[in-house]
């Protein structure tokens, strides 16, 4: 077995294991955070198909930025699992038709991949070449109105989240550094200048 | 390629046995053999940065208490060995003896795991730092982008022992911490951004590279065109967002000592020792990226002195002073000021700045060609 | 046009290296540590260390019972039994300080009538136990003896203020 191909078994059990484990665990903090080793295993994966900028990024977002708001959430949230349970039997059939679908696609797409498809229709990358460059150049060149698209949806989101969350009066009191670097020790003391009294 | 190179290193009576050992490998495992020298040689590798690294930052504790000593007119720790010199052996024992009590409602392996997650990052990111033209564990493209995403996850370790040890105190100084060093790897990106433009280039060595050349290099005087001087704001706007990012005073809400509580109240013996250990890797991790992208790495500063490892060395124990003077010198900042220096200020100076480095290098006075 | 220069003004960080200046220059002063086991500061006269119990030259005890002391502490430090000895003065029968309660604020010895309450230079002093540090009458009255000459001199270059 070459040894690339026992690193990609080693990183896709794991993979699976942290995924399983992500939907089976009861406890949503434990549950978040094998989430995390699945985007790590995940990452792994990825930097052995050659895509190196893609897992960093993958790492830089995911891992280090999404999915620490997402712990903060959960860690608050508190979750009752004994209410989570109570609609189980209700929600069931919808549940279920969603999963097939799910697994209908996807199994169409693996039927999709094995039914002769060539593996890998990407040519193999010359010397010099930069991941990070070519993904730049595509995004400004080919791409760059669903990219230009993408960053307005952003921002209206970015917008949104401020807009609902700065209702109404601010209520804490702060004094505001930019105003204090502006005062001088003149304008909040006067010293005056007195003789000395004479002891009886 | 290991051969060749371990055969350049070797001295030369220990040559013989060694390529002895190797045909005797290849006669054992065969076609496995190969696979086995790159893994030992990586191994190996792996400890010659690691060793010198732990004695580096067990003896910054020192020098740090010994800086910060005399400029509070003190003479720091003397006691331990001549001019003190085996306390952090000393502090090291003391701690390894200390008893880890764990809180009883605490979730036991997710507090255990916590210091790990806030130490094995800043070790991580080692392995592409480079310390010369050669010298270098890891040479891959995007060395950059690899450190700041490793040391992005350093933020667990202080999530976790918030949470884990079922303390609010503990978990409001997680709140806290993490969400500055969130906000701080914003303007520390932002920053970043500007030197990956004006060297066009995610490699640390090109980077460095790219800073020997450019007008002043030419005259003779490498240090004017590092990058510190034609991006002197996002130097100062790295260096600061450095000091928020590893809670270093000024910015140290996380162990404010007599105001605040930070995430790790709840750990005592090697556990607590750990986050420091992390601390202090991370701080050095910090003074490194600083040498490499701002100043110059292992280039000398005038172009009639040969290039080293040594150069790389002194600008991190300058930048490393540089810390702890700061520490002796400036009060902690408020929670409030901390976040508004990050989003306020360092985010629209980057911003600012990002556009007229960008006008400045389409401009006919690009320097960076 | 003021703010304009004071805004650049902030913007060149100049408090900032005012303060790192301050602590550079500090970096090469003369430390002034005092290493202590070695080397000691100088105590003055009046100094509050640990409290012994004095006896007059002949050997008799100073303490007359008043309770004045007990009555002056402020941390409640002093239990004090007294009774009638048998030539029918009075005396007594029970002294203790417990130093874990004692804050040192030396009022015992200013209320003392006679002197026979002070506190000594001694302040190298420790407890392995919360029971080493509760001094009964004869170990108070055995420091009073150790230390008397060092006791009546200090008393003595105290006295013009007194």
């Amino acid at each position: 077995m070459e040894f690339r191909t026992f690193v990609f078994y080693f990183l896709a059990v794991i993979l699976v294991y942290a995924g399983l484990r992500v939907v089976t665990l009861k406890n949503p903090v434990h549950a978040a955070l094998h989430l995390i080793l699945a985007f790590f295993s995940a990452c792994g994966v990825w930097i052995l198909l050659g895509a190196e900028f893609l897992a960093i990024a993958l790492i830089l977002v995911y891992v280090g930025a999404v999915m620490v708001l997402f712990l903060f959430v959960v860690m608050l949230l508190n979750v009752d699992l004994d209410r989570l349970r109570e609609g189980f039997w209700s929600y069931l059939p919808l549940g279920s038709i969603v999963a097939l679908l799910v697994v209908a696609e996807m199994g169409l797409v693996l039927f999709y991949v094995y039914s002769g498809v060539p593996e890998s229709a990407v040519p193999p990358a010359g010397a010099g070449y930069s991941n990070v460059r070519e993904l730049g150049r595509l995004l400004f060149t080919e791409y760059v109105y669903p990219f230009e698209l993408v960053s307005a949806v952003l921002l209206v989101g970015i917008v949104a989240a401020v807009a609902l969350t700065l209702r109404g009066k601010r209520k804490t009191k702060s004094v505001s550094p930019s105003q204090q670097v502006f005062v001088k020790a003149r304008d909040r003391v006067r010293l005056v200048r007195m003789p000395a009294e004479k002891g009886d | 390629m290991m051969v060749e190179t371990l055969h350049q290193l070797l001295p030369g009576f220990l040559i013989p046995p060694f390529d002895a050992l190797m045909r005797m490998g290849q006669d054992t495992f065969g076609a496995a053999w190969p696979d086995l020298v790159t893994l030992v040689w990586t191994v190996v590798k792996v400890m010659l940065i690691i060793a010198p690294l732990l004695l580096v930052v067990a003896y910054e504790t020192f020098a740090e208490r010994k800086v910060i000593g005399w400029m509070q007119v003190r003479i720091g720790p003397n006691r331990v060995g001549p001019w003190g010199l085996f306390q952090p052996l000393a502090d090291g024992l003391k701690v390894l003896l200390k008893e880890i009590v764990i809180p009883a409602k605490a979730d036991k392996p997710v507090y255990l795991l916590a210091p790990l997650f806030s130490f094995a990052p800043a070790l991580i990111a080692w392995a592409v730092i480079p310390f010369n033209d050669f010298l270098v564990l890891a040479n891959i493209d995007a060395s950059l982008l690899f450190v700041m995403s490793v040391t992005s996850i350093g933020v667990y370790g202080v999530i976790l022992s918030g949470w884990a040890p079922n303390s609010k105190y503990a978990f409001l100084g997680s709140m806290r911490s993490a969400a500055q060093m969130i906000s701080y790897e914003v303007a520390m990106g932002l920053s970043l951004v500007v030197v990956l433009m004006v060297s066009n280039s995610l490699n640390l060595v090109d980077i460095v590279q790219g800073q020997g050349r450019g007008l002043f290099a030419g005259m003779g005087l490498k240090f004017l065109s590092w990058n510190w001087l034609p991006l002197l704001p996002m130097f100062v706007v790295y260096l600061t967002s450095i000091f928020a990012e590893c809670n270093r005073a000024p910015f140290d809400l996380a162990e404010g000592e007599s105001e605040i509580i930070g995430y790790h109240v709840e750990y005592s013996g090697m556990a607590f020792a750990v986050f420091q250990l992390a601390e202090y890797t991370a701080m050095l991790m910090g003074c490194t990226l600083v040498s490499l992208l701002f100043l110059g790495g292992w280039l000398s500063p005038v172009s009639f002195l040969p290039d080293s490892i040594l150069w790389l060395l002194v600008k991190i124990f300058c930048v490393l002073v540089l810390f702890f003077w700061v520490r002796a010198t400036f009060p902690r900042y408020r929670y409030d000021q901390v976040m508004r220096l990050g989003w306020k200020v360092f985010i629209p100076v980057c911003l600012v700045w990002l556009a007229v480095v960008a006008c400045w290098m389409l401009s006919p006075l690009n320097i960076w060609k | 046009m003021g703010s304009m220069k004071e805004i650049f003004g902030s913007l060149l960080l100049k408090e900032l290296l005012k303060g790192l200046s301050v602590t550079g220059r500090h970096l090469f002063a003369r430390k002034i540590t005092v290493q202590y086991p070695e080397e000691k500061t100088p105590q003055g006269f009046r100094f509050r260390g640990l409290h012994a119990l004095r006896r007059y030259p002949g050997g008799e005890e100073r303490c007359i019972a008043c309770k004045l002391c007990e009555a002056a502490c402020p941390a409640m430090a002093i239990t004090i039994e007294s009774a009638e000895r048998e030539d029918g003065s009075r005396r007594t029968t029970r002294y203790d300080i417990d130093w874990n309660k004692c804050i040192f604020c030396g009022f015992c010895e200013e209320a003392c009538p006679v002197d026979a309450i002070v506190e000594t230079r001694l302040f190298e002093y420790h407890g392995e136990k919360q029971s080493d540090l509760y001094y009964t009458k004869p170990m108070l009255l055995a420091n009073g003896d150790r230390y008397e000459t060092q006791i009546a001199a200090d008393r003595e270059l105290d006295s013009k203020y007194r």
